[in-house]
């Protein structure tokens, strides 16, 4: 596959591990954060930590919108979607992420109507195809997915659409970021940068990263290469003692962002003054709520929710493992509570959350797997 | 493209296709042809085939330009450099 | 005098969709519900088919159940999984399918037409298969409980001669054989559906692998210790369910894995893994180092198994678990499928 396959070619990967190792002073540990839960996951399913020396140490980030939505959205969402004639409409990434009462996918075997779309237009489309029904879109994503939602409000309004609703869940990362950074027990040297965000907001967002903190930022793509890539261009600044931000995704990520994506969140979407962030509190200006200008569109104001709260079990440390303050393994619920099967938190369910990834590609590793791969 | 719904297009992945809806990149509409990077089912940035041939060019130099200049060093023609750790570079 | 409640270690309240999928859950509600108060009190390790004794002679037996939607798909339709999915139990078990009976539920509303099209599909599939449908059994269920038709085929056949399948017999150094390139039939079936609005020229592989393992058996008989046909839950839940029996690890090497282009494409556009993917025409084989080359010419000779690939090799560690290797040394462990293949969007 084009774009794809030059990506995964194993000697430039080994050239890019090597480069890796002829940078990092063995004198230093490096720690690394990966912001977006995309990178979590590429870095699991490519195997690239068996790549890094180990004092090069990657810290996964709160870059996955699943993972820190908090369980009374679900809950309020799915209590919208309980009426008669209701469709709730959601990504496949949420199907089995639990609510109080269960689950999206356990809310449908007991009888609720619920469909996994790929996009949200498709939500849309089952709306147009089911006059007789409230299509209610449950969205959920960071700044890579709300242009698509806020188009798709502005086709339904162009269309008069009635039947269709978002109960909006959309999230922006820089106020993630600042919250890692405020955090007094982390220590970072340097970000890989999400890469699909920075295709809507682009690299300037992460300035201050830079230039008040002082840590570089590189801009990364999904491939081994990329991540590589930009673990390398990470060590060069760190070793020159530099902290700039750069963008290894140049093929995809305009300097300057989408205007027209941007644009579009604009007409449709303002900031909330705060939102309740899953093992980060309450972050101010930094989720998006659907304008009165839009309002018929938005189920929060069309529908009374019921506004639920609900803590995290006191023993499950998401909180932790989100800020990357803990490993997963260290959760005291980690593989026995807490399991794919029987998610507690939802870094444990949503493929993207470390908790998931850890356990699916990695925790039963003994260390000696290192040298059976290499055989 | 689609011309009943000029906003979507046709994409092609190794045979799979499927309808991308393009209204995202109305300032700089993509022709047939073009890749695109997808998200949710909107194009959400054109690729450049010539960044993207930078890149591989930069990666399959990795390594070779330090490669070259512990090479150059060895011929003892320029004076001995000290690299960061102090140490000299050595073949 | 009272006889002993055999206790039950399944302690889910309800049935999910989730129970169904062919992997994990799938795997507690068989071990915990149905074998403790069928099987008697130490099955052994769940195979595709029975082996049973009548009068001295061993036959085996199997039985399985179609549920699929939509019942017609690109490369075949549910009268023909009906037949190959039984005659590929049997197959994998190191049996050659006989004899065949069927049940057909049907949902009231039904078009006739539909039910011939299935009807004749499973007779041409049994005819290709070499096995005869001996009988049958039909109900009908009122409209809305049965999702068109539901079909169940049970199967008997003749254990094949020099072979005898056991996990317990695999070992370390012994390599691992899949048939043909996997991720087919669960892609086209999820493209089929329509929801996502995905298209690709992509075709279910169901067929019947029996002339596939007869090659195998033919020249490798004596070193083949293991087979299964990957169905549900994919070569991902069948080789993490041989390494939870045997007790070894089991490293596959991603290069070798053989997959279709728009297989991949499709699953990378969608966040699947095709080691999860069902399969309806492809099985996997452990064979011992000495036989395994040559068994894998053996099926590359034979007419369907021209892509067949040695795609890993059985280890003592990781233990219990499938590591997936990459070229460039990175490496991932590939659990049983937990529910559903849900398409994954970030």
């Amino acid at each position: 596959m084009k774009y794809v396959d030059e990506f995964r070619a194993p000697e430039l990967i080994a050239k890019a591990g090597e480069e890796i190792r002829r940078l990092a002073d063995p004198n230093r540990h490096y720690r690394i954060m990966e912001v977006c839960g995309g990178h979590t996951h590429a870095i699991y399913r490519f195997g690239l930590k068996d790549l890094l020396p180990p004092n090069v140490e990657l810290i996964h980030g709160p870059g996955c919108p699943v993972c820190v939505l908090p369980m009374g959205r679900i809950d309020d969402g799915l209590s919208l979607a309980a009426q008669p004639d209701f469709i709730f409409a959601a990504f496949g990434d949420m199907m089995r992420v639990p609510g109080t009462h269960g689950s999206p996918l356990e809310y449908k075997a007991r009888g609720m109507d619920v469909r996994i779309v790929y996009s949200p237009a498709d939500a849309l489309k089952l709306a147009r195809n089911n006059p007789e029904k409230h299509v209610m879109f449950f969205a959920i994503g960071f700044e890579t997915t709300a242009p698509s939602t806020a188009l798709t409000v502005v086709r339904a309004k162009a269309e008069g659409l009635h039947n269709f609703s978002v109960f909006c869940n959309h999230v922006t990362i820089i106020p993630a970021i600042r919250a890692i950074l405020d955090s007094p027990d982390m220590r970072l040297d340097g970000f890989v940068g999400p890469g699909h965000v920075s295709t809507v907001i682009g690299c300037r967002p992460y300035d201050w990263i830079a230039k008040d903190e002082g840590k570089p930022v590189v801009v990364s793509g999904f491939e081994p290469l990329d991540i590589l890539q930009s673990i390398v261009m990470l060590l060069r600044q760190l070793r020159k003692g530099e902290a700039k931000v750069e963008n290894q995704y140049k093929r995809v990520v305009p300097w300057e962002g989408n205007r027209a994506a941007l644009r579009a969140m604009a007409e449709v979407f303002e900031l909330r003054p705060y939102f309740e962030w899953r093992g980060l509190g309450f972050i101010s200006q930094s989720a998006l709520k659907i304008r009165a200008s839009y309002a018929q569109w938005d189920a929060e104001q069309r529908f009374s929710v019921p506004g639920v709260r609900v803590t995290d079990p006191k023993a499950a440390q998401c909180g932790e493992v989100l800020k990357g303050v803990l490993k997963p393994a260290q959760c005291k619920l980690f593989g026995n509570e807490c399991t794919p099967e029987q998610p507690v938190g939802a870094l444990m369910v949503s493929s993207e959350g470390s908790c998931a990834a850890y356990y699916n590609y990695e925790h039963r590793k003994p260390v000696t797997i290192a040298s059976a791969a290499a055989n | 493209m689609d011309s009943q719904n000029a906003h979507l297009a046709v994409v092609d992945v190794v045979g799979v296709r499927r309808k991308v809806d393009l209204g995202l990149l109305l300032d700089e509409p993509p022709v047939p042809g073009d890749w695109v990077l997808i998200h949710v089912g909107f194009a959400m940035s054109k690729i450049s085939e010539a960044d993207a041939a930078d890149q591989m060019q930069t990666l399959t130099m990795l390594g070779e330009t330090e490669a070259a200049m512990q090479e150059v060093r060895g011929y003892g023609l320029e004076n001995e450099e000290h690299d960061q750790r102090g140490q000299r570079s050595k073949l | 005098m009272a006889t002993p409640v055999t206790k039950i270690r399944f302690r889910e309240p309800q049935i999910e969709m989730a129970h169904g999928a062919g992997g994990k859950a799938s795997r507690r509600l068989v071990e915990g519900l149905f074998a403790p108060l069928l099987f008697g009190t130490s099955p052994g390790p769940l195979g595709d088919a029975a082996h049973i004794q009548i009068n001295g002679t061993r036959i085996a037996m199997t039985t399985d159940s179609f549920v699929v939607n939509p019942l017609r798909f690109p490369g075949g339709s549910i009268g023909e999984l009906a037949i190959n999915g039984t005659v590929n139990d049997l197959a994998v078990s190191g049996a050659r399918a006989e004899a065949i009976v069927c049940t057909y539920v049907l949902e009231a509303g039904l078009p006739t037409d539909v039910l011939e099209a299935e009807v004749r599909a499973m007779a041409c599939a049994a005819e290709k298969a070499e096995v005869m449908i001996a009988g049958g059994d039909t109900k009908v269920v009122e409209h809305g409980k049965a999702d068109r038709m539901y079909i169940t085929t049970t199967g008997i056949g003749r254990l094949l001669s020099g072979v005898e399948i056991s996990p317990q017999s695999v070992r370390p150094g012994d390599k691992v054989l899949l048939s043909g390139p996997i991720g087919d039939h669960g892609i086209t079936i999820l493209l089929a559906r329509g929801e996502l609005d995905l298209e690709a020229d992509l075709r279910s592989d169901t067929r019947s692998v029996l002339p596939l393992v007869q090659a195998l058996v033919g020249k490798a008989g004596a070193g083949v210790r293991w087979m299964r046909d990957p169905t549900r839950g994919g070569v991902a839940t069948s080789l993490n369910e041989l390494a939870r029996d045997c007790g070894h690890g089991i490293i596959l090497f991603e290069e070798k894995l053989p997959v279709r282009d728009s297989v991949r494409g499709a699953c990378e556009l969608l966040g699947l893994d095709p080691l999860h993917i069902a399969n309806e025409g492809q099985f996997l084989a452990i064979v011992s180092a000495e036989h395994a080359e040559s068994a894998l010419w053996a099926l590359r000779g034979t007419p369907g198994g021209e892509e067949a690939e040695m795609i890993g090799e059985i280890r003592e560690q990781p233990a219990g678990a499938v590591l997936v290797t990459t070229l460039y040394g990175g490496s991932r462990l590939v659990d049983m499928l937990v529910g559903d293949p849900l398409p994954r969007i970030c």
